[in-house]
Parts: C-alpha cells; structure tokens; sequence
C-alpha cells in the first residue's frame, strides 16, 4: 500500500493518524465473491421497517437468479461510519454498503468505494440529488431522498394574516421575518419557529447551510473546493450568520429546541423547520398543517439534498455488486421504500407507486421541493470536516457569538485540514 | 471532625444536605425511569416541571415491549454477561498473579518491568485503538473445523477479540501489587518453612487474605473496562455480526430519524438497573479497598 493511500485511509478514519506504521502493511482483502457470496453492510439496525424491504430486495435477487447470494449485516445508524472506517483499516470491508450521501466524496477518495457500473438508462430518471458523485464518477444511488419544509398550521397563518406561499411565490427574506415577527406579536405560542437546534451533528449542515446558500454565501467554494474563505465568510455568509443569531436573541426561536420539531409538536412553537420524515406525525396531530418551501433570502430558496445511499466497495467483484444493485433500485423497490419510510421516492415512477408522494398525494410538494431546491453538500473529502466545523461555529452563532469571528475560525479550520491533506486531490 | 463524631443534633444538618444532595444526584435516574413508562408526547409535555421525575400521566409499558421488537436484548445481554464474565475471572487471576510477582517475588529488573507496565496507564485507550484494530485484524488463532483445529488469521468479529486483549490490565496489576505489599512477610516465610511453593503460597495464603482487593478489581474491570459492561468502540470496530454484538452497542439501535425516547430510556433501565444492583451489593467493599489501597506507600 501507498504512502499516499495510507494517508487517506488515516484521514477517512477519524483519528487514525496516530496508527502510524502499524498501517503500513495494511491489507485490502474484504469482500467474498469468490464463491458467489455477496455481503450488504446496511446502517439500519433496529430500524424493522427499512430492514423489512432491504430484506425483500435479497430474497428477491437472490431467487431469481443462481450466481451469486446476497447476505446482510446491518449496524447502528449513529455508529456505522466509525464501524466501516475500521473495516476499511482493518481490510475487511463487505462488497456493498449504505453510505450517506454526503459521505460519498470522502469514502471514495480514501479508496473504500469503486465506481457504478449502471447503465444509463436505470440511473438517468433518479433524482439528480440521489447520485453520490464524485470527480464525474457516479459511486452510489439511493432509493429515497429527504427534503426539509416550513411546518406550519393554515389556521394559524390565516389568523395572523400571513400570506401561505408556494412553490412558485416562496416568502421573501423580508416576509419571512415579518411573518415571525406577527407570530410573535399577534399570537401566544412561546416562539414563532422550530429549529431543533438540540439535534447536534449533521442536522446543522443539512437544515441550516441552506439558508447560508439562498443568502449567496456556501460551505466551501465549489469553484475549486480548496478553500472556505469569501464562501463561509464573506458579506453573505456575515448576513446570514446575522440574521440567523437574531432569530434566536430576538427570542424567535429557541436556541435549545428539541430534536424533531418537538416544540411544535407540544404547541410552544408556531412552526418548525423540519424533515419530511416527521410529516406524516404532524399530519396525525394537526388536521391543518401545511408543508411550506423555504423562503428565499436573495439567491432562490434552498433545501440539504442527499440521504443513505447504496455503493459497491473497492472489496467488491464488480461484476455481482452491479448485477445486484441493478436489481436492488427498481422502481418496485424505490416505491417499496417510501411507503414503508415515509421517505420521498428517487424516481418519478416509483413515486407514482406511492400514497403519499403520488401526484395528488398529501406529501406531492416534498419531490417539488427537493427537484427544484436540493442543494447537495459539498462534494468533497473535506465535508466531514466541513460538517463538523460548520455544526460547532453555528452553535456559537446561535449561542450568541461574534459571527464574523466564528465564521473567520470556522474558515481557518477548513481551510487547515484541506492544505494538510494536500487539498484532497482537487 | 467527620459526621461520625458529631452529636445526634448537629449530625441531622450534615445528614440533611447531604440526603438533598443524594436525592439531586438521584435526579437523572428517576427521569430515566420515569421517561420509560412514559409515550414521547408524554415526555416532552412533562419537561418543564417536576413531573419529568414522576411516572405520571399517559403511563404504560409499551416501550419496554417495544424494545424487545427493536434489538435482540437476551442476545445482547447474555454475550455482556459473558464477555464480562471471562475478562473479568481471567483478569482476577493474570493480573494478581503479576501483581504477586511483582510485588513479592525478587527478580532483576522487577522495578523496570513494574514501571514499564504503570507507565502505559498514561495512554488513554482512544489513542491505541485503531493500531489494535489492526492488530487483532493479523494476530493468529487456533479454530478447529470438526475436531481438527485449523490455524485461522484475525480475530475479527469473535468472541475472543472483545476478551483477550482486555483480560491483562496495568491498573489492576497496579491495585494487586500494592495491597500484596501490605501482607506481612512472615507469613509467606512460615509457609516456605512449611516447604510451600511461590504458587503453593499465592494461592492458600495470598489470596485468602486479598479478597478486599479482589472485589475492588472485580468492580473497577466490570463497571470501567472498554471491555467489559460499559464495551461500546471496541466491539464497535472489531465485531460485525448482531449475534455477537453487547448491550452497550444496542443503545445505537434506537436512534433512527424518529427516535423514540421512550424506548430509549426503558432499554437504557433494562441496562442500568443490573450495574446498579452490582455496586450497591459490592460498594462496601469497593470503599473499603480503593481507600485502603490509596493508603498504601
């Protein structure tokens, strides 16, 4: 193993630096196609309904053809990158796995994953927000994807004469903040609007970086994904660090609002800025609720693109990863997903196949809003960094902080980790 | 002057804040059991008040059969029971016999080896387990296929790589050699009169007379080892299949998109109570030895 290589496997695994030389001789067994055997690493461990149709999805391929046997062993969500980064250390790999879609970059560029093998046709009619690209290479699909809307209630809006906006006439900036401001004014809900701020880790980048990109700034600057500097800090970026902290010390929001939209839930909050994974909930509470899209702060309005994806492993046959997972997203599959999830389908067949995402179905405006605003985390190595630094500073923002300080650290520490991994082959 | 020597009267003032402080200290535990009984809404409704610590209002056991549908509890709990078991009876007899031989036993370079081995204490065990990983990935071991064994390479994703690297441990070495130095010499000398052996000696005399130490060492290897009830990264980045998986890796399984709390609190009790019951059945003795072993020079 390389040198080069080594340093990226010690990059990927989170503080694997300080295994030194022990990598030196690191193997890259794994997988085990030799006899036709196909393992699945799956994130979804004590989560029946996911397993039920990953399950279905084996026992259908490995039915209807002879060749290979496809096994699965699935892990805790929260602990599974930590469990893959070891087995890539450790050389033992499975031949296909879920990867989160912001993940990606940093596990293909450390050499976990091998690009698709899919045809053209199969791939084209998946949401663009549902391929985990990389370099112009395609190394993961997914079967659903996640969007995040304004939750709110009809009665409520229309008590404080608030105008309901759609996909086509979003709120402005200035609309937004009025409308909070009338909340606030004009109703006795504790705060106008639910962040989850409690929901530390990717829930910060995801749902929040967002609004930083319908203000013109963004995570890292994508022209050439070597630096954070003028993206994360520039006028925007201190524009939108302003007014989110101003919803918070305006006392807005509340800066420790539980995980969920629970402050909407129990009736302190007017509304929640949410994932479409707690829709169905809110509908089951609130007979009125609607979805609404996020306003525009200037450069349209934005939602966090990407969710769990499925990719074949550097450990992998290619040959039987691929026939696999040709068969694993069919539109049968995808649709099989979003009905047991919750979840938006990844193709527009598949959604046709759905209750709720159907083009009359109650849920319809999350494939708009996630067609149509997705924004896909930097595609890049350096996100889990980005992530991690993003989350920490806009707590500080929240938290009351100097923002342009925060955003000038939160720069530095990007920027530091790129040059120290050499810029992570950009 | 501690409370023992106060008088009944001033004695109350000292109990009194003292019972407050235990009763706030007690605080997490009663929400943890309360919040199991308890749906979500339920939860995040009693929040602001005093009822968050009381099983009051919409009150069932769902959530405790619910997480006997979310995680294999009796797999994951028996392979705890086990793991702790073997690392801990191993550990009790490796490690007090290198105590004993370190602390009672003369042999050049006894000092240097004792240093070497209290100076890895100073390595928290984040830093040295990603080369382990790698290690126990290429160390060999003897399986058998039938009744032949077969030499296999890894540990991986087996019982043994979540006991073995954790049955040696410096801070229990260090806890055995210096209660051992506290034994008077003479009994080993009447013993060796008597013609017994050093192992003869440990083992009739010695360890009767540790037990103290013993039950501290079982206790710290039980609630503190990486290994042991609270293992959660090791077994995280070595073991792979479910069936192998311990309790403490089980709590990952309930934080999904829509995490229930209230599942999260009844298997955090499940886990918790027995520990419990295993400090207050053990804490006499755990005071007693942890304040005399601090004594020793």
């Amino acid at each position: 193993m390389q040198r080069r290589d080594l340093m990226k496997l010690a990059a990927a695994s989170g503080g694997a630096a300080l295994a030194g030389s022990a990598l030196t001789a690191c193997s890259s067994g794994g997988g085990n196609a030799a006899d036709g055997t196909l393992l699945l690493w799956t994130h979804s461990a004590g989560n029946d309904t996911e397993l039920a149709v990953t399950d279905q999805i084996l026992d259908s391929f490995n039915g209807d053809q002879d060749d290979y046997t496809v096994e699965r062993e699935s892990f805790p969500q929260d602990a599974y990158n930590d469990t893959v980064s070891a087995a890539a250390l450790s050389g033992d790999l499975p031949d296909l796995l879920t990867v989160d879609g912001p993940n990606v970059p940093n596990w293909a560029w450390a050499g976990h994953l091998q690009p698709l093998d899919l045809p053209a046709e199969v791939t084209d009619k998946f949401l663009p927000s549902t391929l985990g690209i990389f370099q112009d290479q395609l190394y993961s699909i997914g079967h659903w994807e996640a969007a995040c809307s304004i939750f709110a209630r009809e009665s409520v809006l229309e008590a404080a004469k608030i105008r309901i906006p759609t996909l086509d006439a979003p709120w402005t900036g200035e609309e937004f903040d009025e409308a909070l401001q009338r909340i606030a004014a004009d109703t006795d809900y504790q705060w106008a609007i639910d962040f989850a701020t409690a929901d530390i880790g990717e829930w910060y980048p995801y749902a929040y970086s967002p609004f930083l990109q319908s203000f013109g700034g963004d995570l890292i600057d994508r022209s050439t994904y070597l630096t954070a500097g003028g993206a994360l800090n520039g006028p925007e970026a201190l524009a939108w660090g302003q007014w989110f902290q101003s919803l918070f010390t305006g006392e807005l929001a509340n800066i420790e609002s539980p995980i969920g939209g629970e402050d909407f839930n129990q009736g302190k909050a007017a509304m929640s800025f949410n994932g479409n994974w707690n829709a169905l909930a809110a509908m089951d509470l609130y007979d009125d609720v609607l979805f609404l899209p996020p306003p525009d702060f200037g450069n349209g309005p934005k939602i966090g693109g990407g969710s769990w994806q499925w990719a074949v492993t550097s450990a992998a046959d290619p040959a039987g990863a691929n026939t696999f997972l040709q068969a694993a997203v069919s539109d049968e599959f995808v649709a099989e997903f979003a009905n047991a999830t919750g979840l938006i389908p990844a193709t527009e067949a598949a959604a046709a196949l759905t209750e709720n995402y159907a083009p009359d179905g109650a849920l319809r405006m999350m494939v708009d809003y996630s067609r149509n605003f997705a924004v896909l985390r930097p595609e890049t190595p350096a996100y889990t960094v980005i992530a991690s630094v993003f989350t920490q500073y806009t707590g500080d923002i929240i938290h009351g902080g100097d923002v342009q300080e925060a955003l000038d650290s939160a720069v530095a520490e990007i920027d530091a980790d790129i040059e120290s991994n050499s810029g992570y082959g950009f | 002057m501690t409370a023992m020597t106060l008088r009944p009267r001033r004695r109350r003032w000292v109990y009194l804040p003292m019972a407050l402080l235990a009763v706030f200290f007690l605080f997490p535990i009663m929400f943890m059991l309360a919040a199991s009984f308890k749906s979500d809404h339920q939860i995040f409704a009693d929040m602001d008040s005093f009822r968050a610590f009381l099983p009051v209002g919409e009150v069932s056991f769902a959530n405790y059969s619910a997480v006997f549908d979310r995680v294999p509890f009796w797999r994951f709990l028996g392979n705890t029971l086990f793991i702790t078991f073997m690392v801990t009876a191993l550990g009790l007899v490796v490690n007090s016999m290198c105590g004993y031989a370190l602390a009672r036993m003369r042999w050049k370079g006894r000092a240097v080896v004792f240093g070497f081995i209290i100076a890895t204490l100073i390595l928290p065990f984040d830093t040295t387990i990603v080369p382990m990983v790698y290690l126990v990935a290429n160390l060999p071991w003897i399986g058998f296929e039938g009744l032949r064994p077969v030499m296999e390479i890894g540990w991986l994703n087996t019982y043994h790589v979540q006991i073995v690297p954790f049955i040696v441990n410096a801070f229990s070495i260090f806890l055995f050699a210096q209660y051992f130095k506290s034994l008077p010499k003479g009994l080993e000398e009447a013993a060796a009169m008597d013609g017994a052996g050093w192992l003869h000696t440990y083992w009739r005399i010695i360890v009767p007379l540790s037990k103290p130490v013993f039950a501290t060492v079982t206790i710290l290897t039980v609630v503190t080892s990486p290994a042991t009830w609270n293992a959660y990264l090791w077994p995280l980045m070595t073991v792979q299949s479910e069936e192998l998986r311990p309790v403490m890796v089980g709590v990952q399984y309930f934080f999904q998109l829509d995490t229930s709390w209230g599942e999260v609190m009844a298997y955090i009790s499940m886990i918790t109570i027995p520990m419990v019951a295993v400090f207050i059945a053990f804490q006499r003795a755990f005071i007693q030895s942890i304040a005399s072993a601090g004594m020793k020079d």
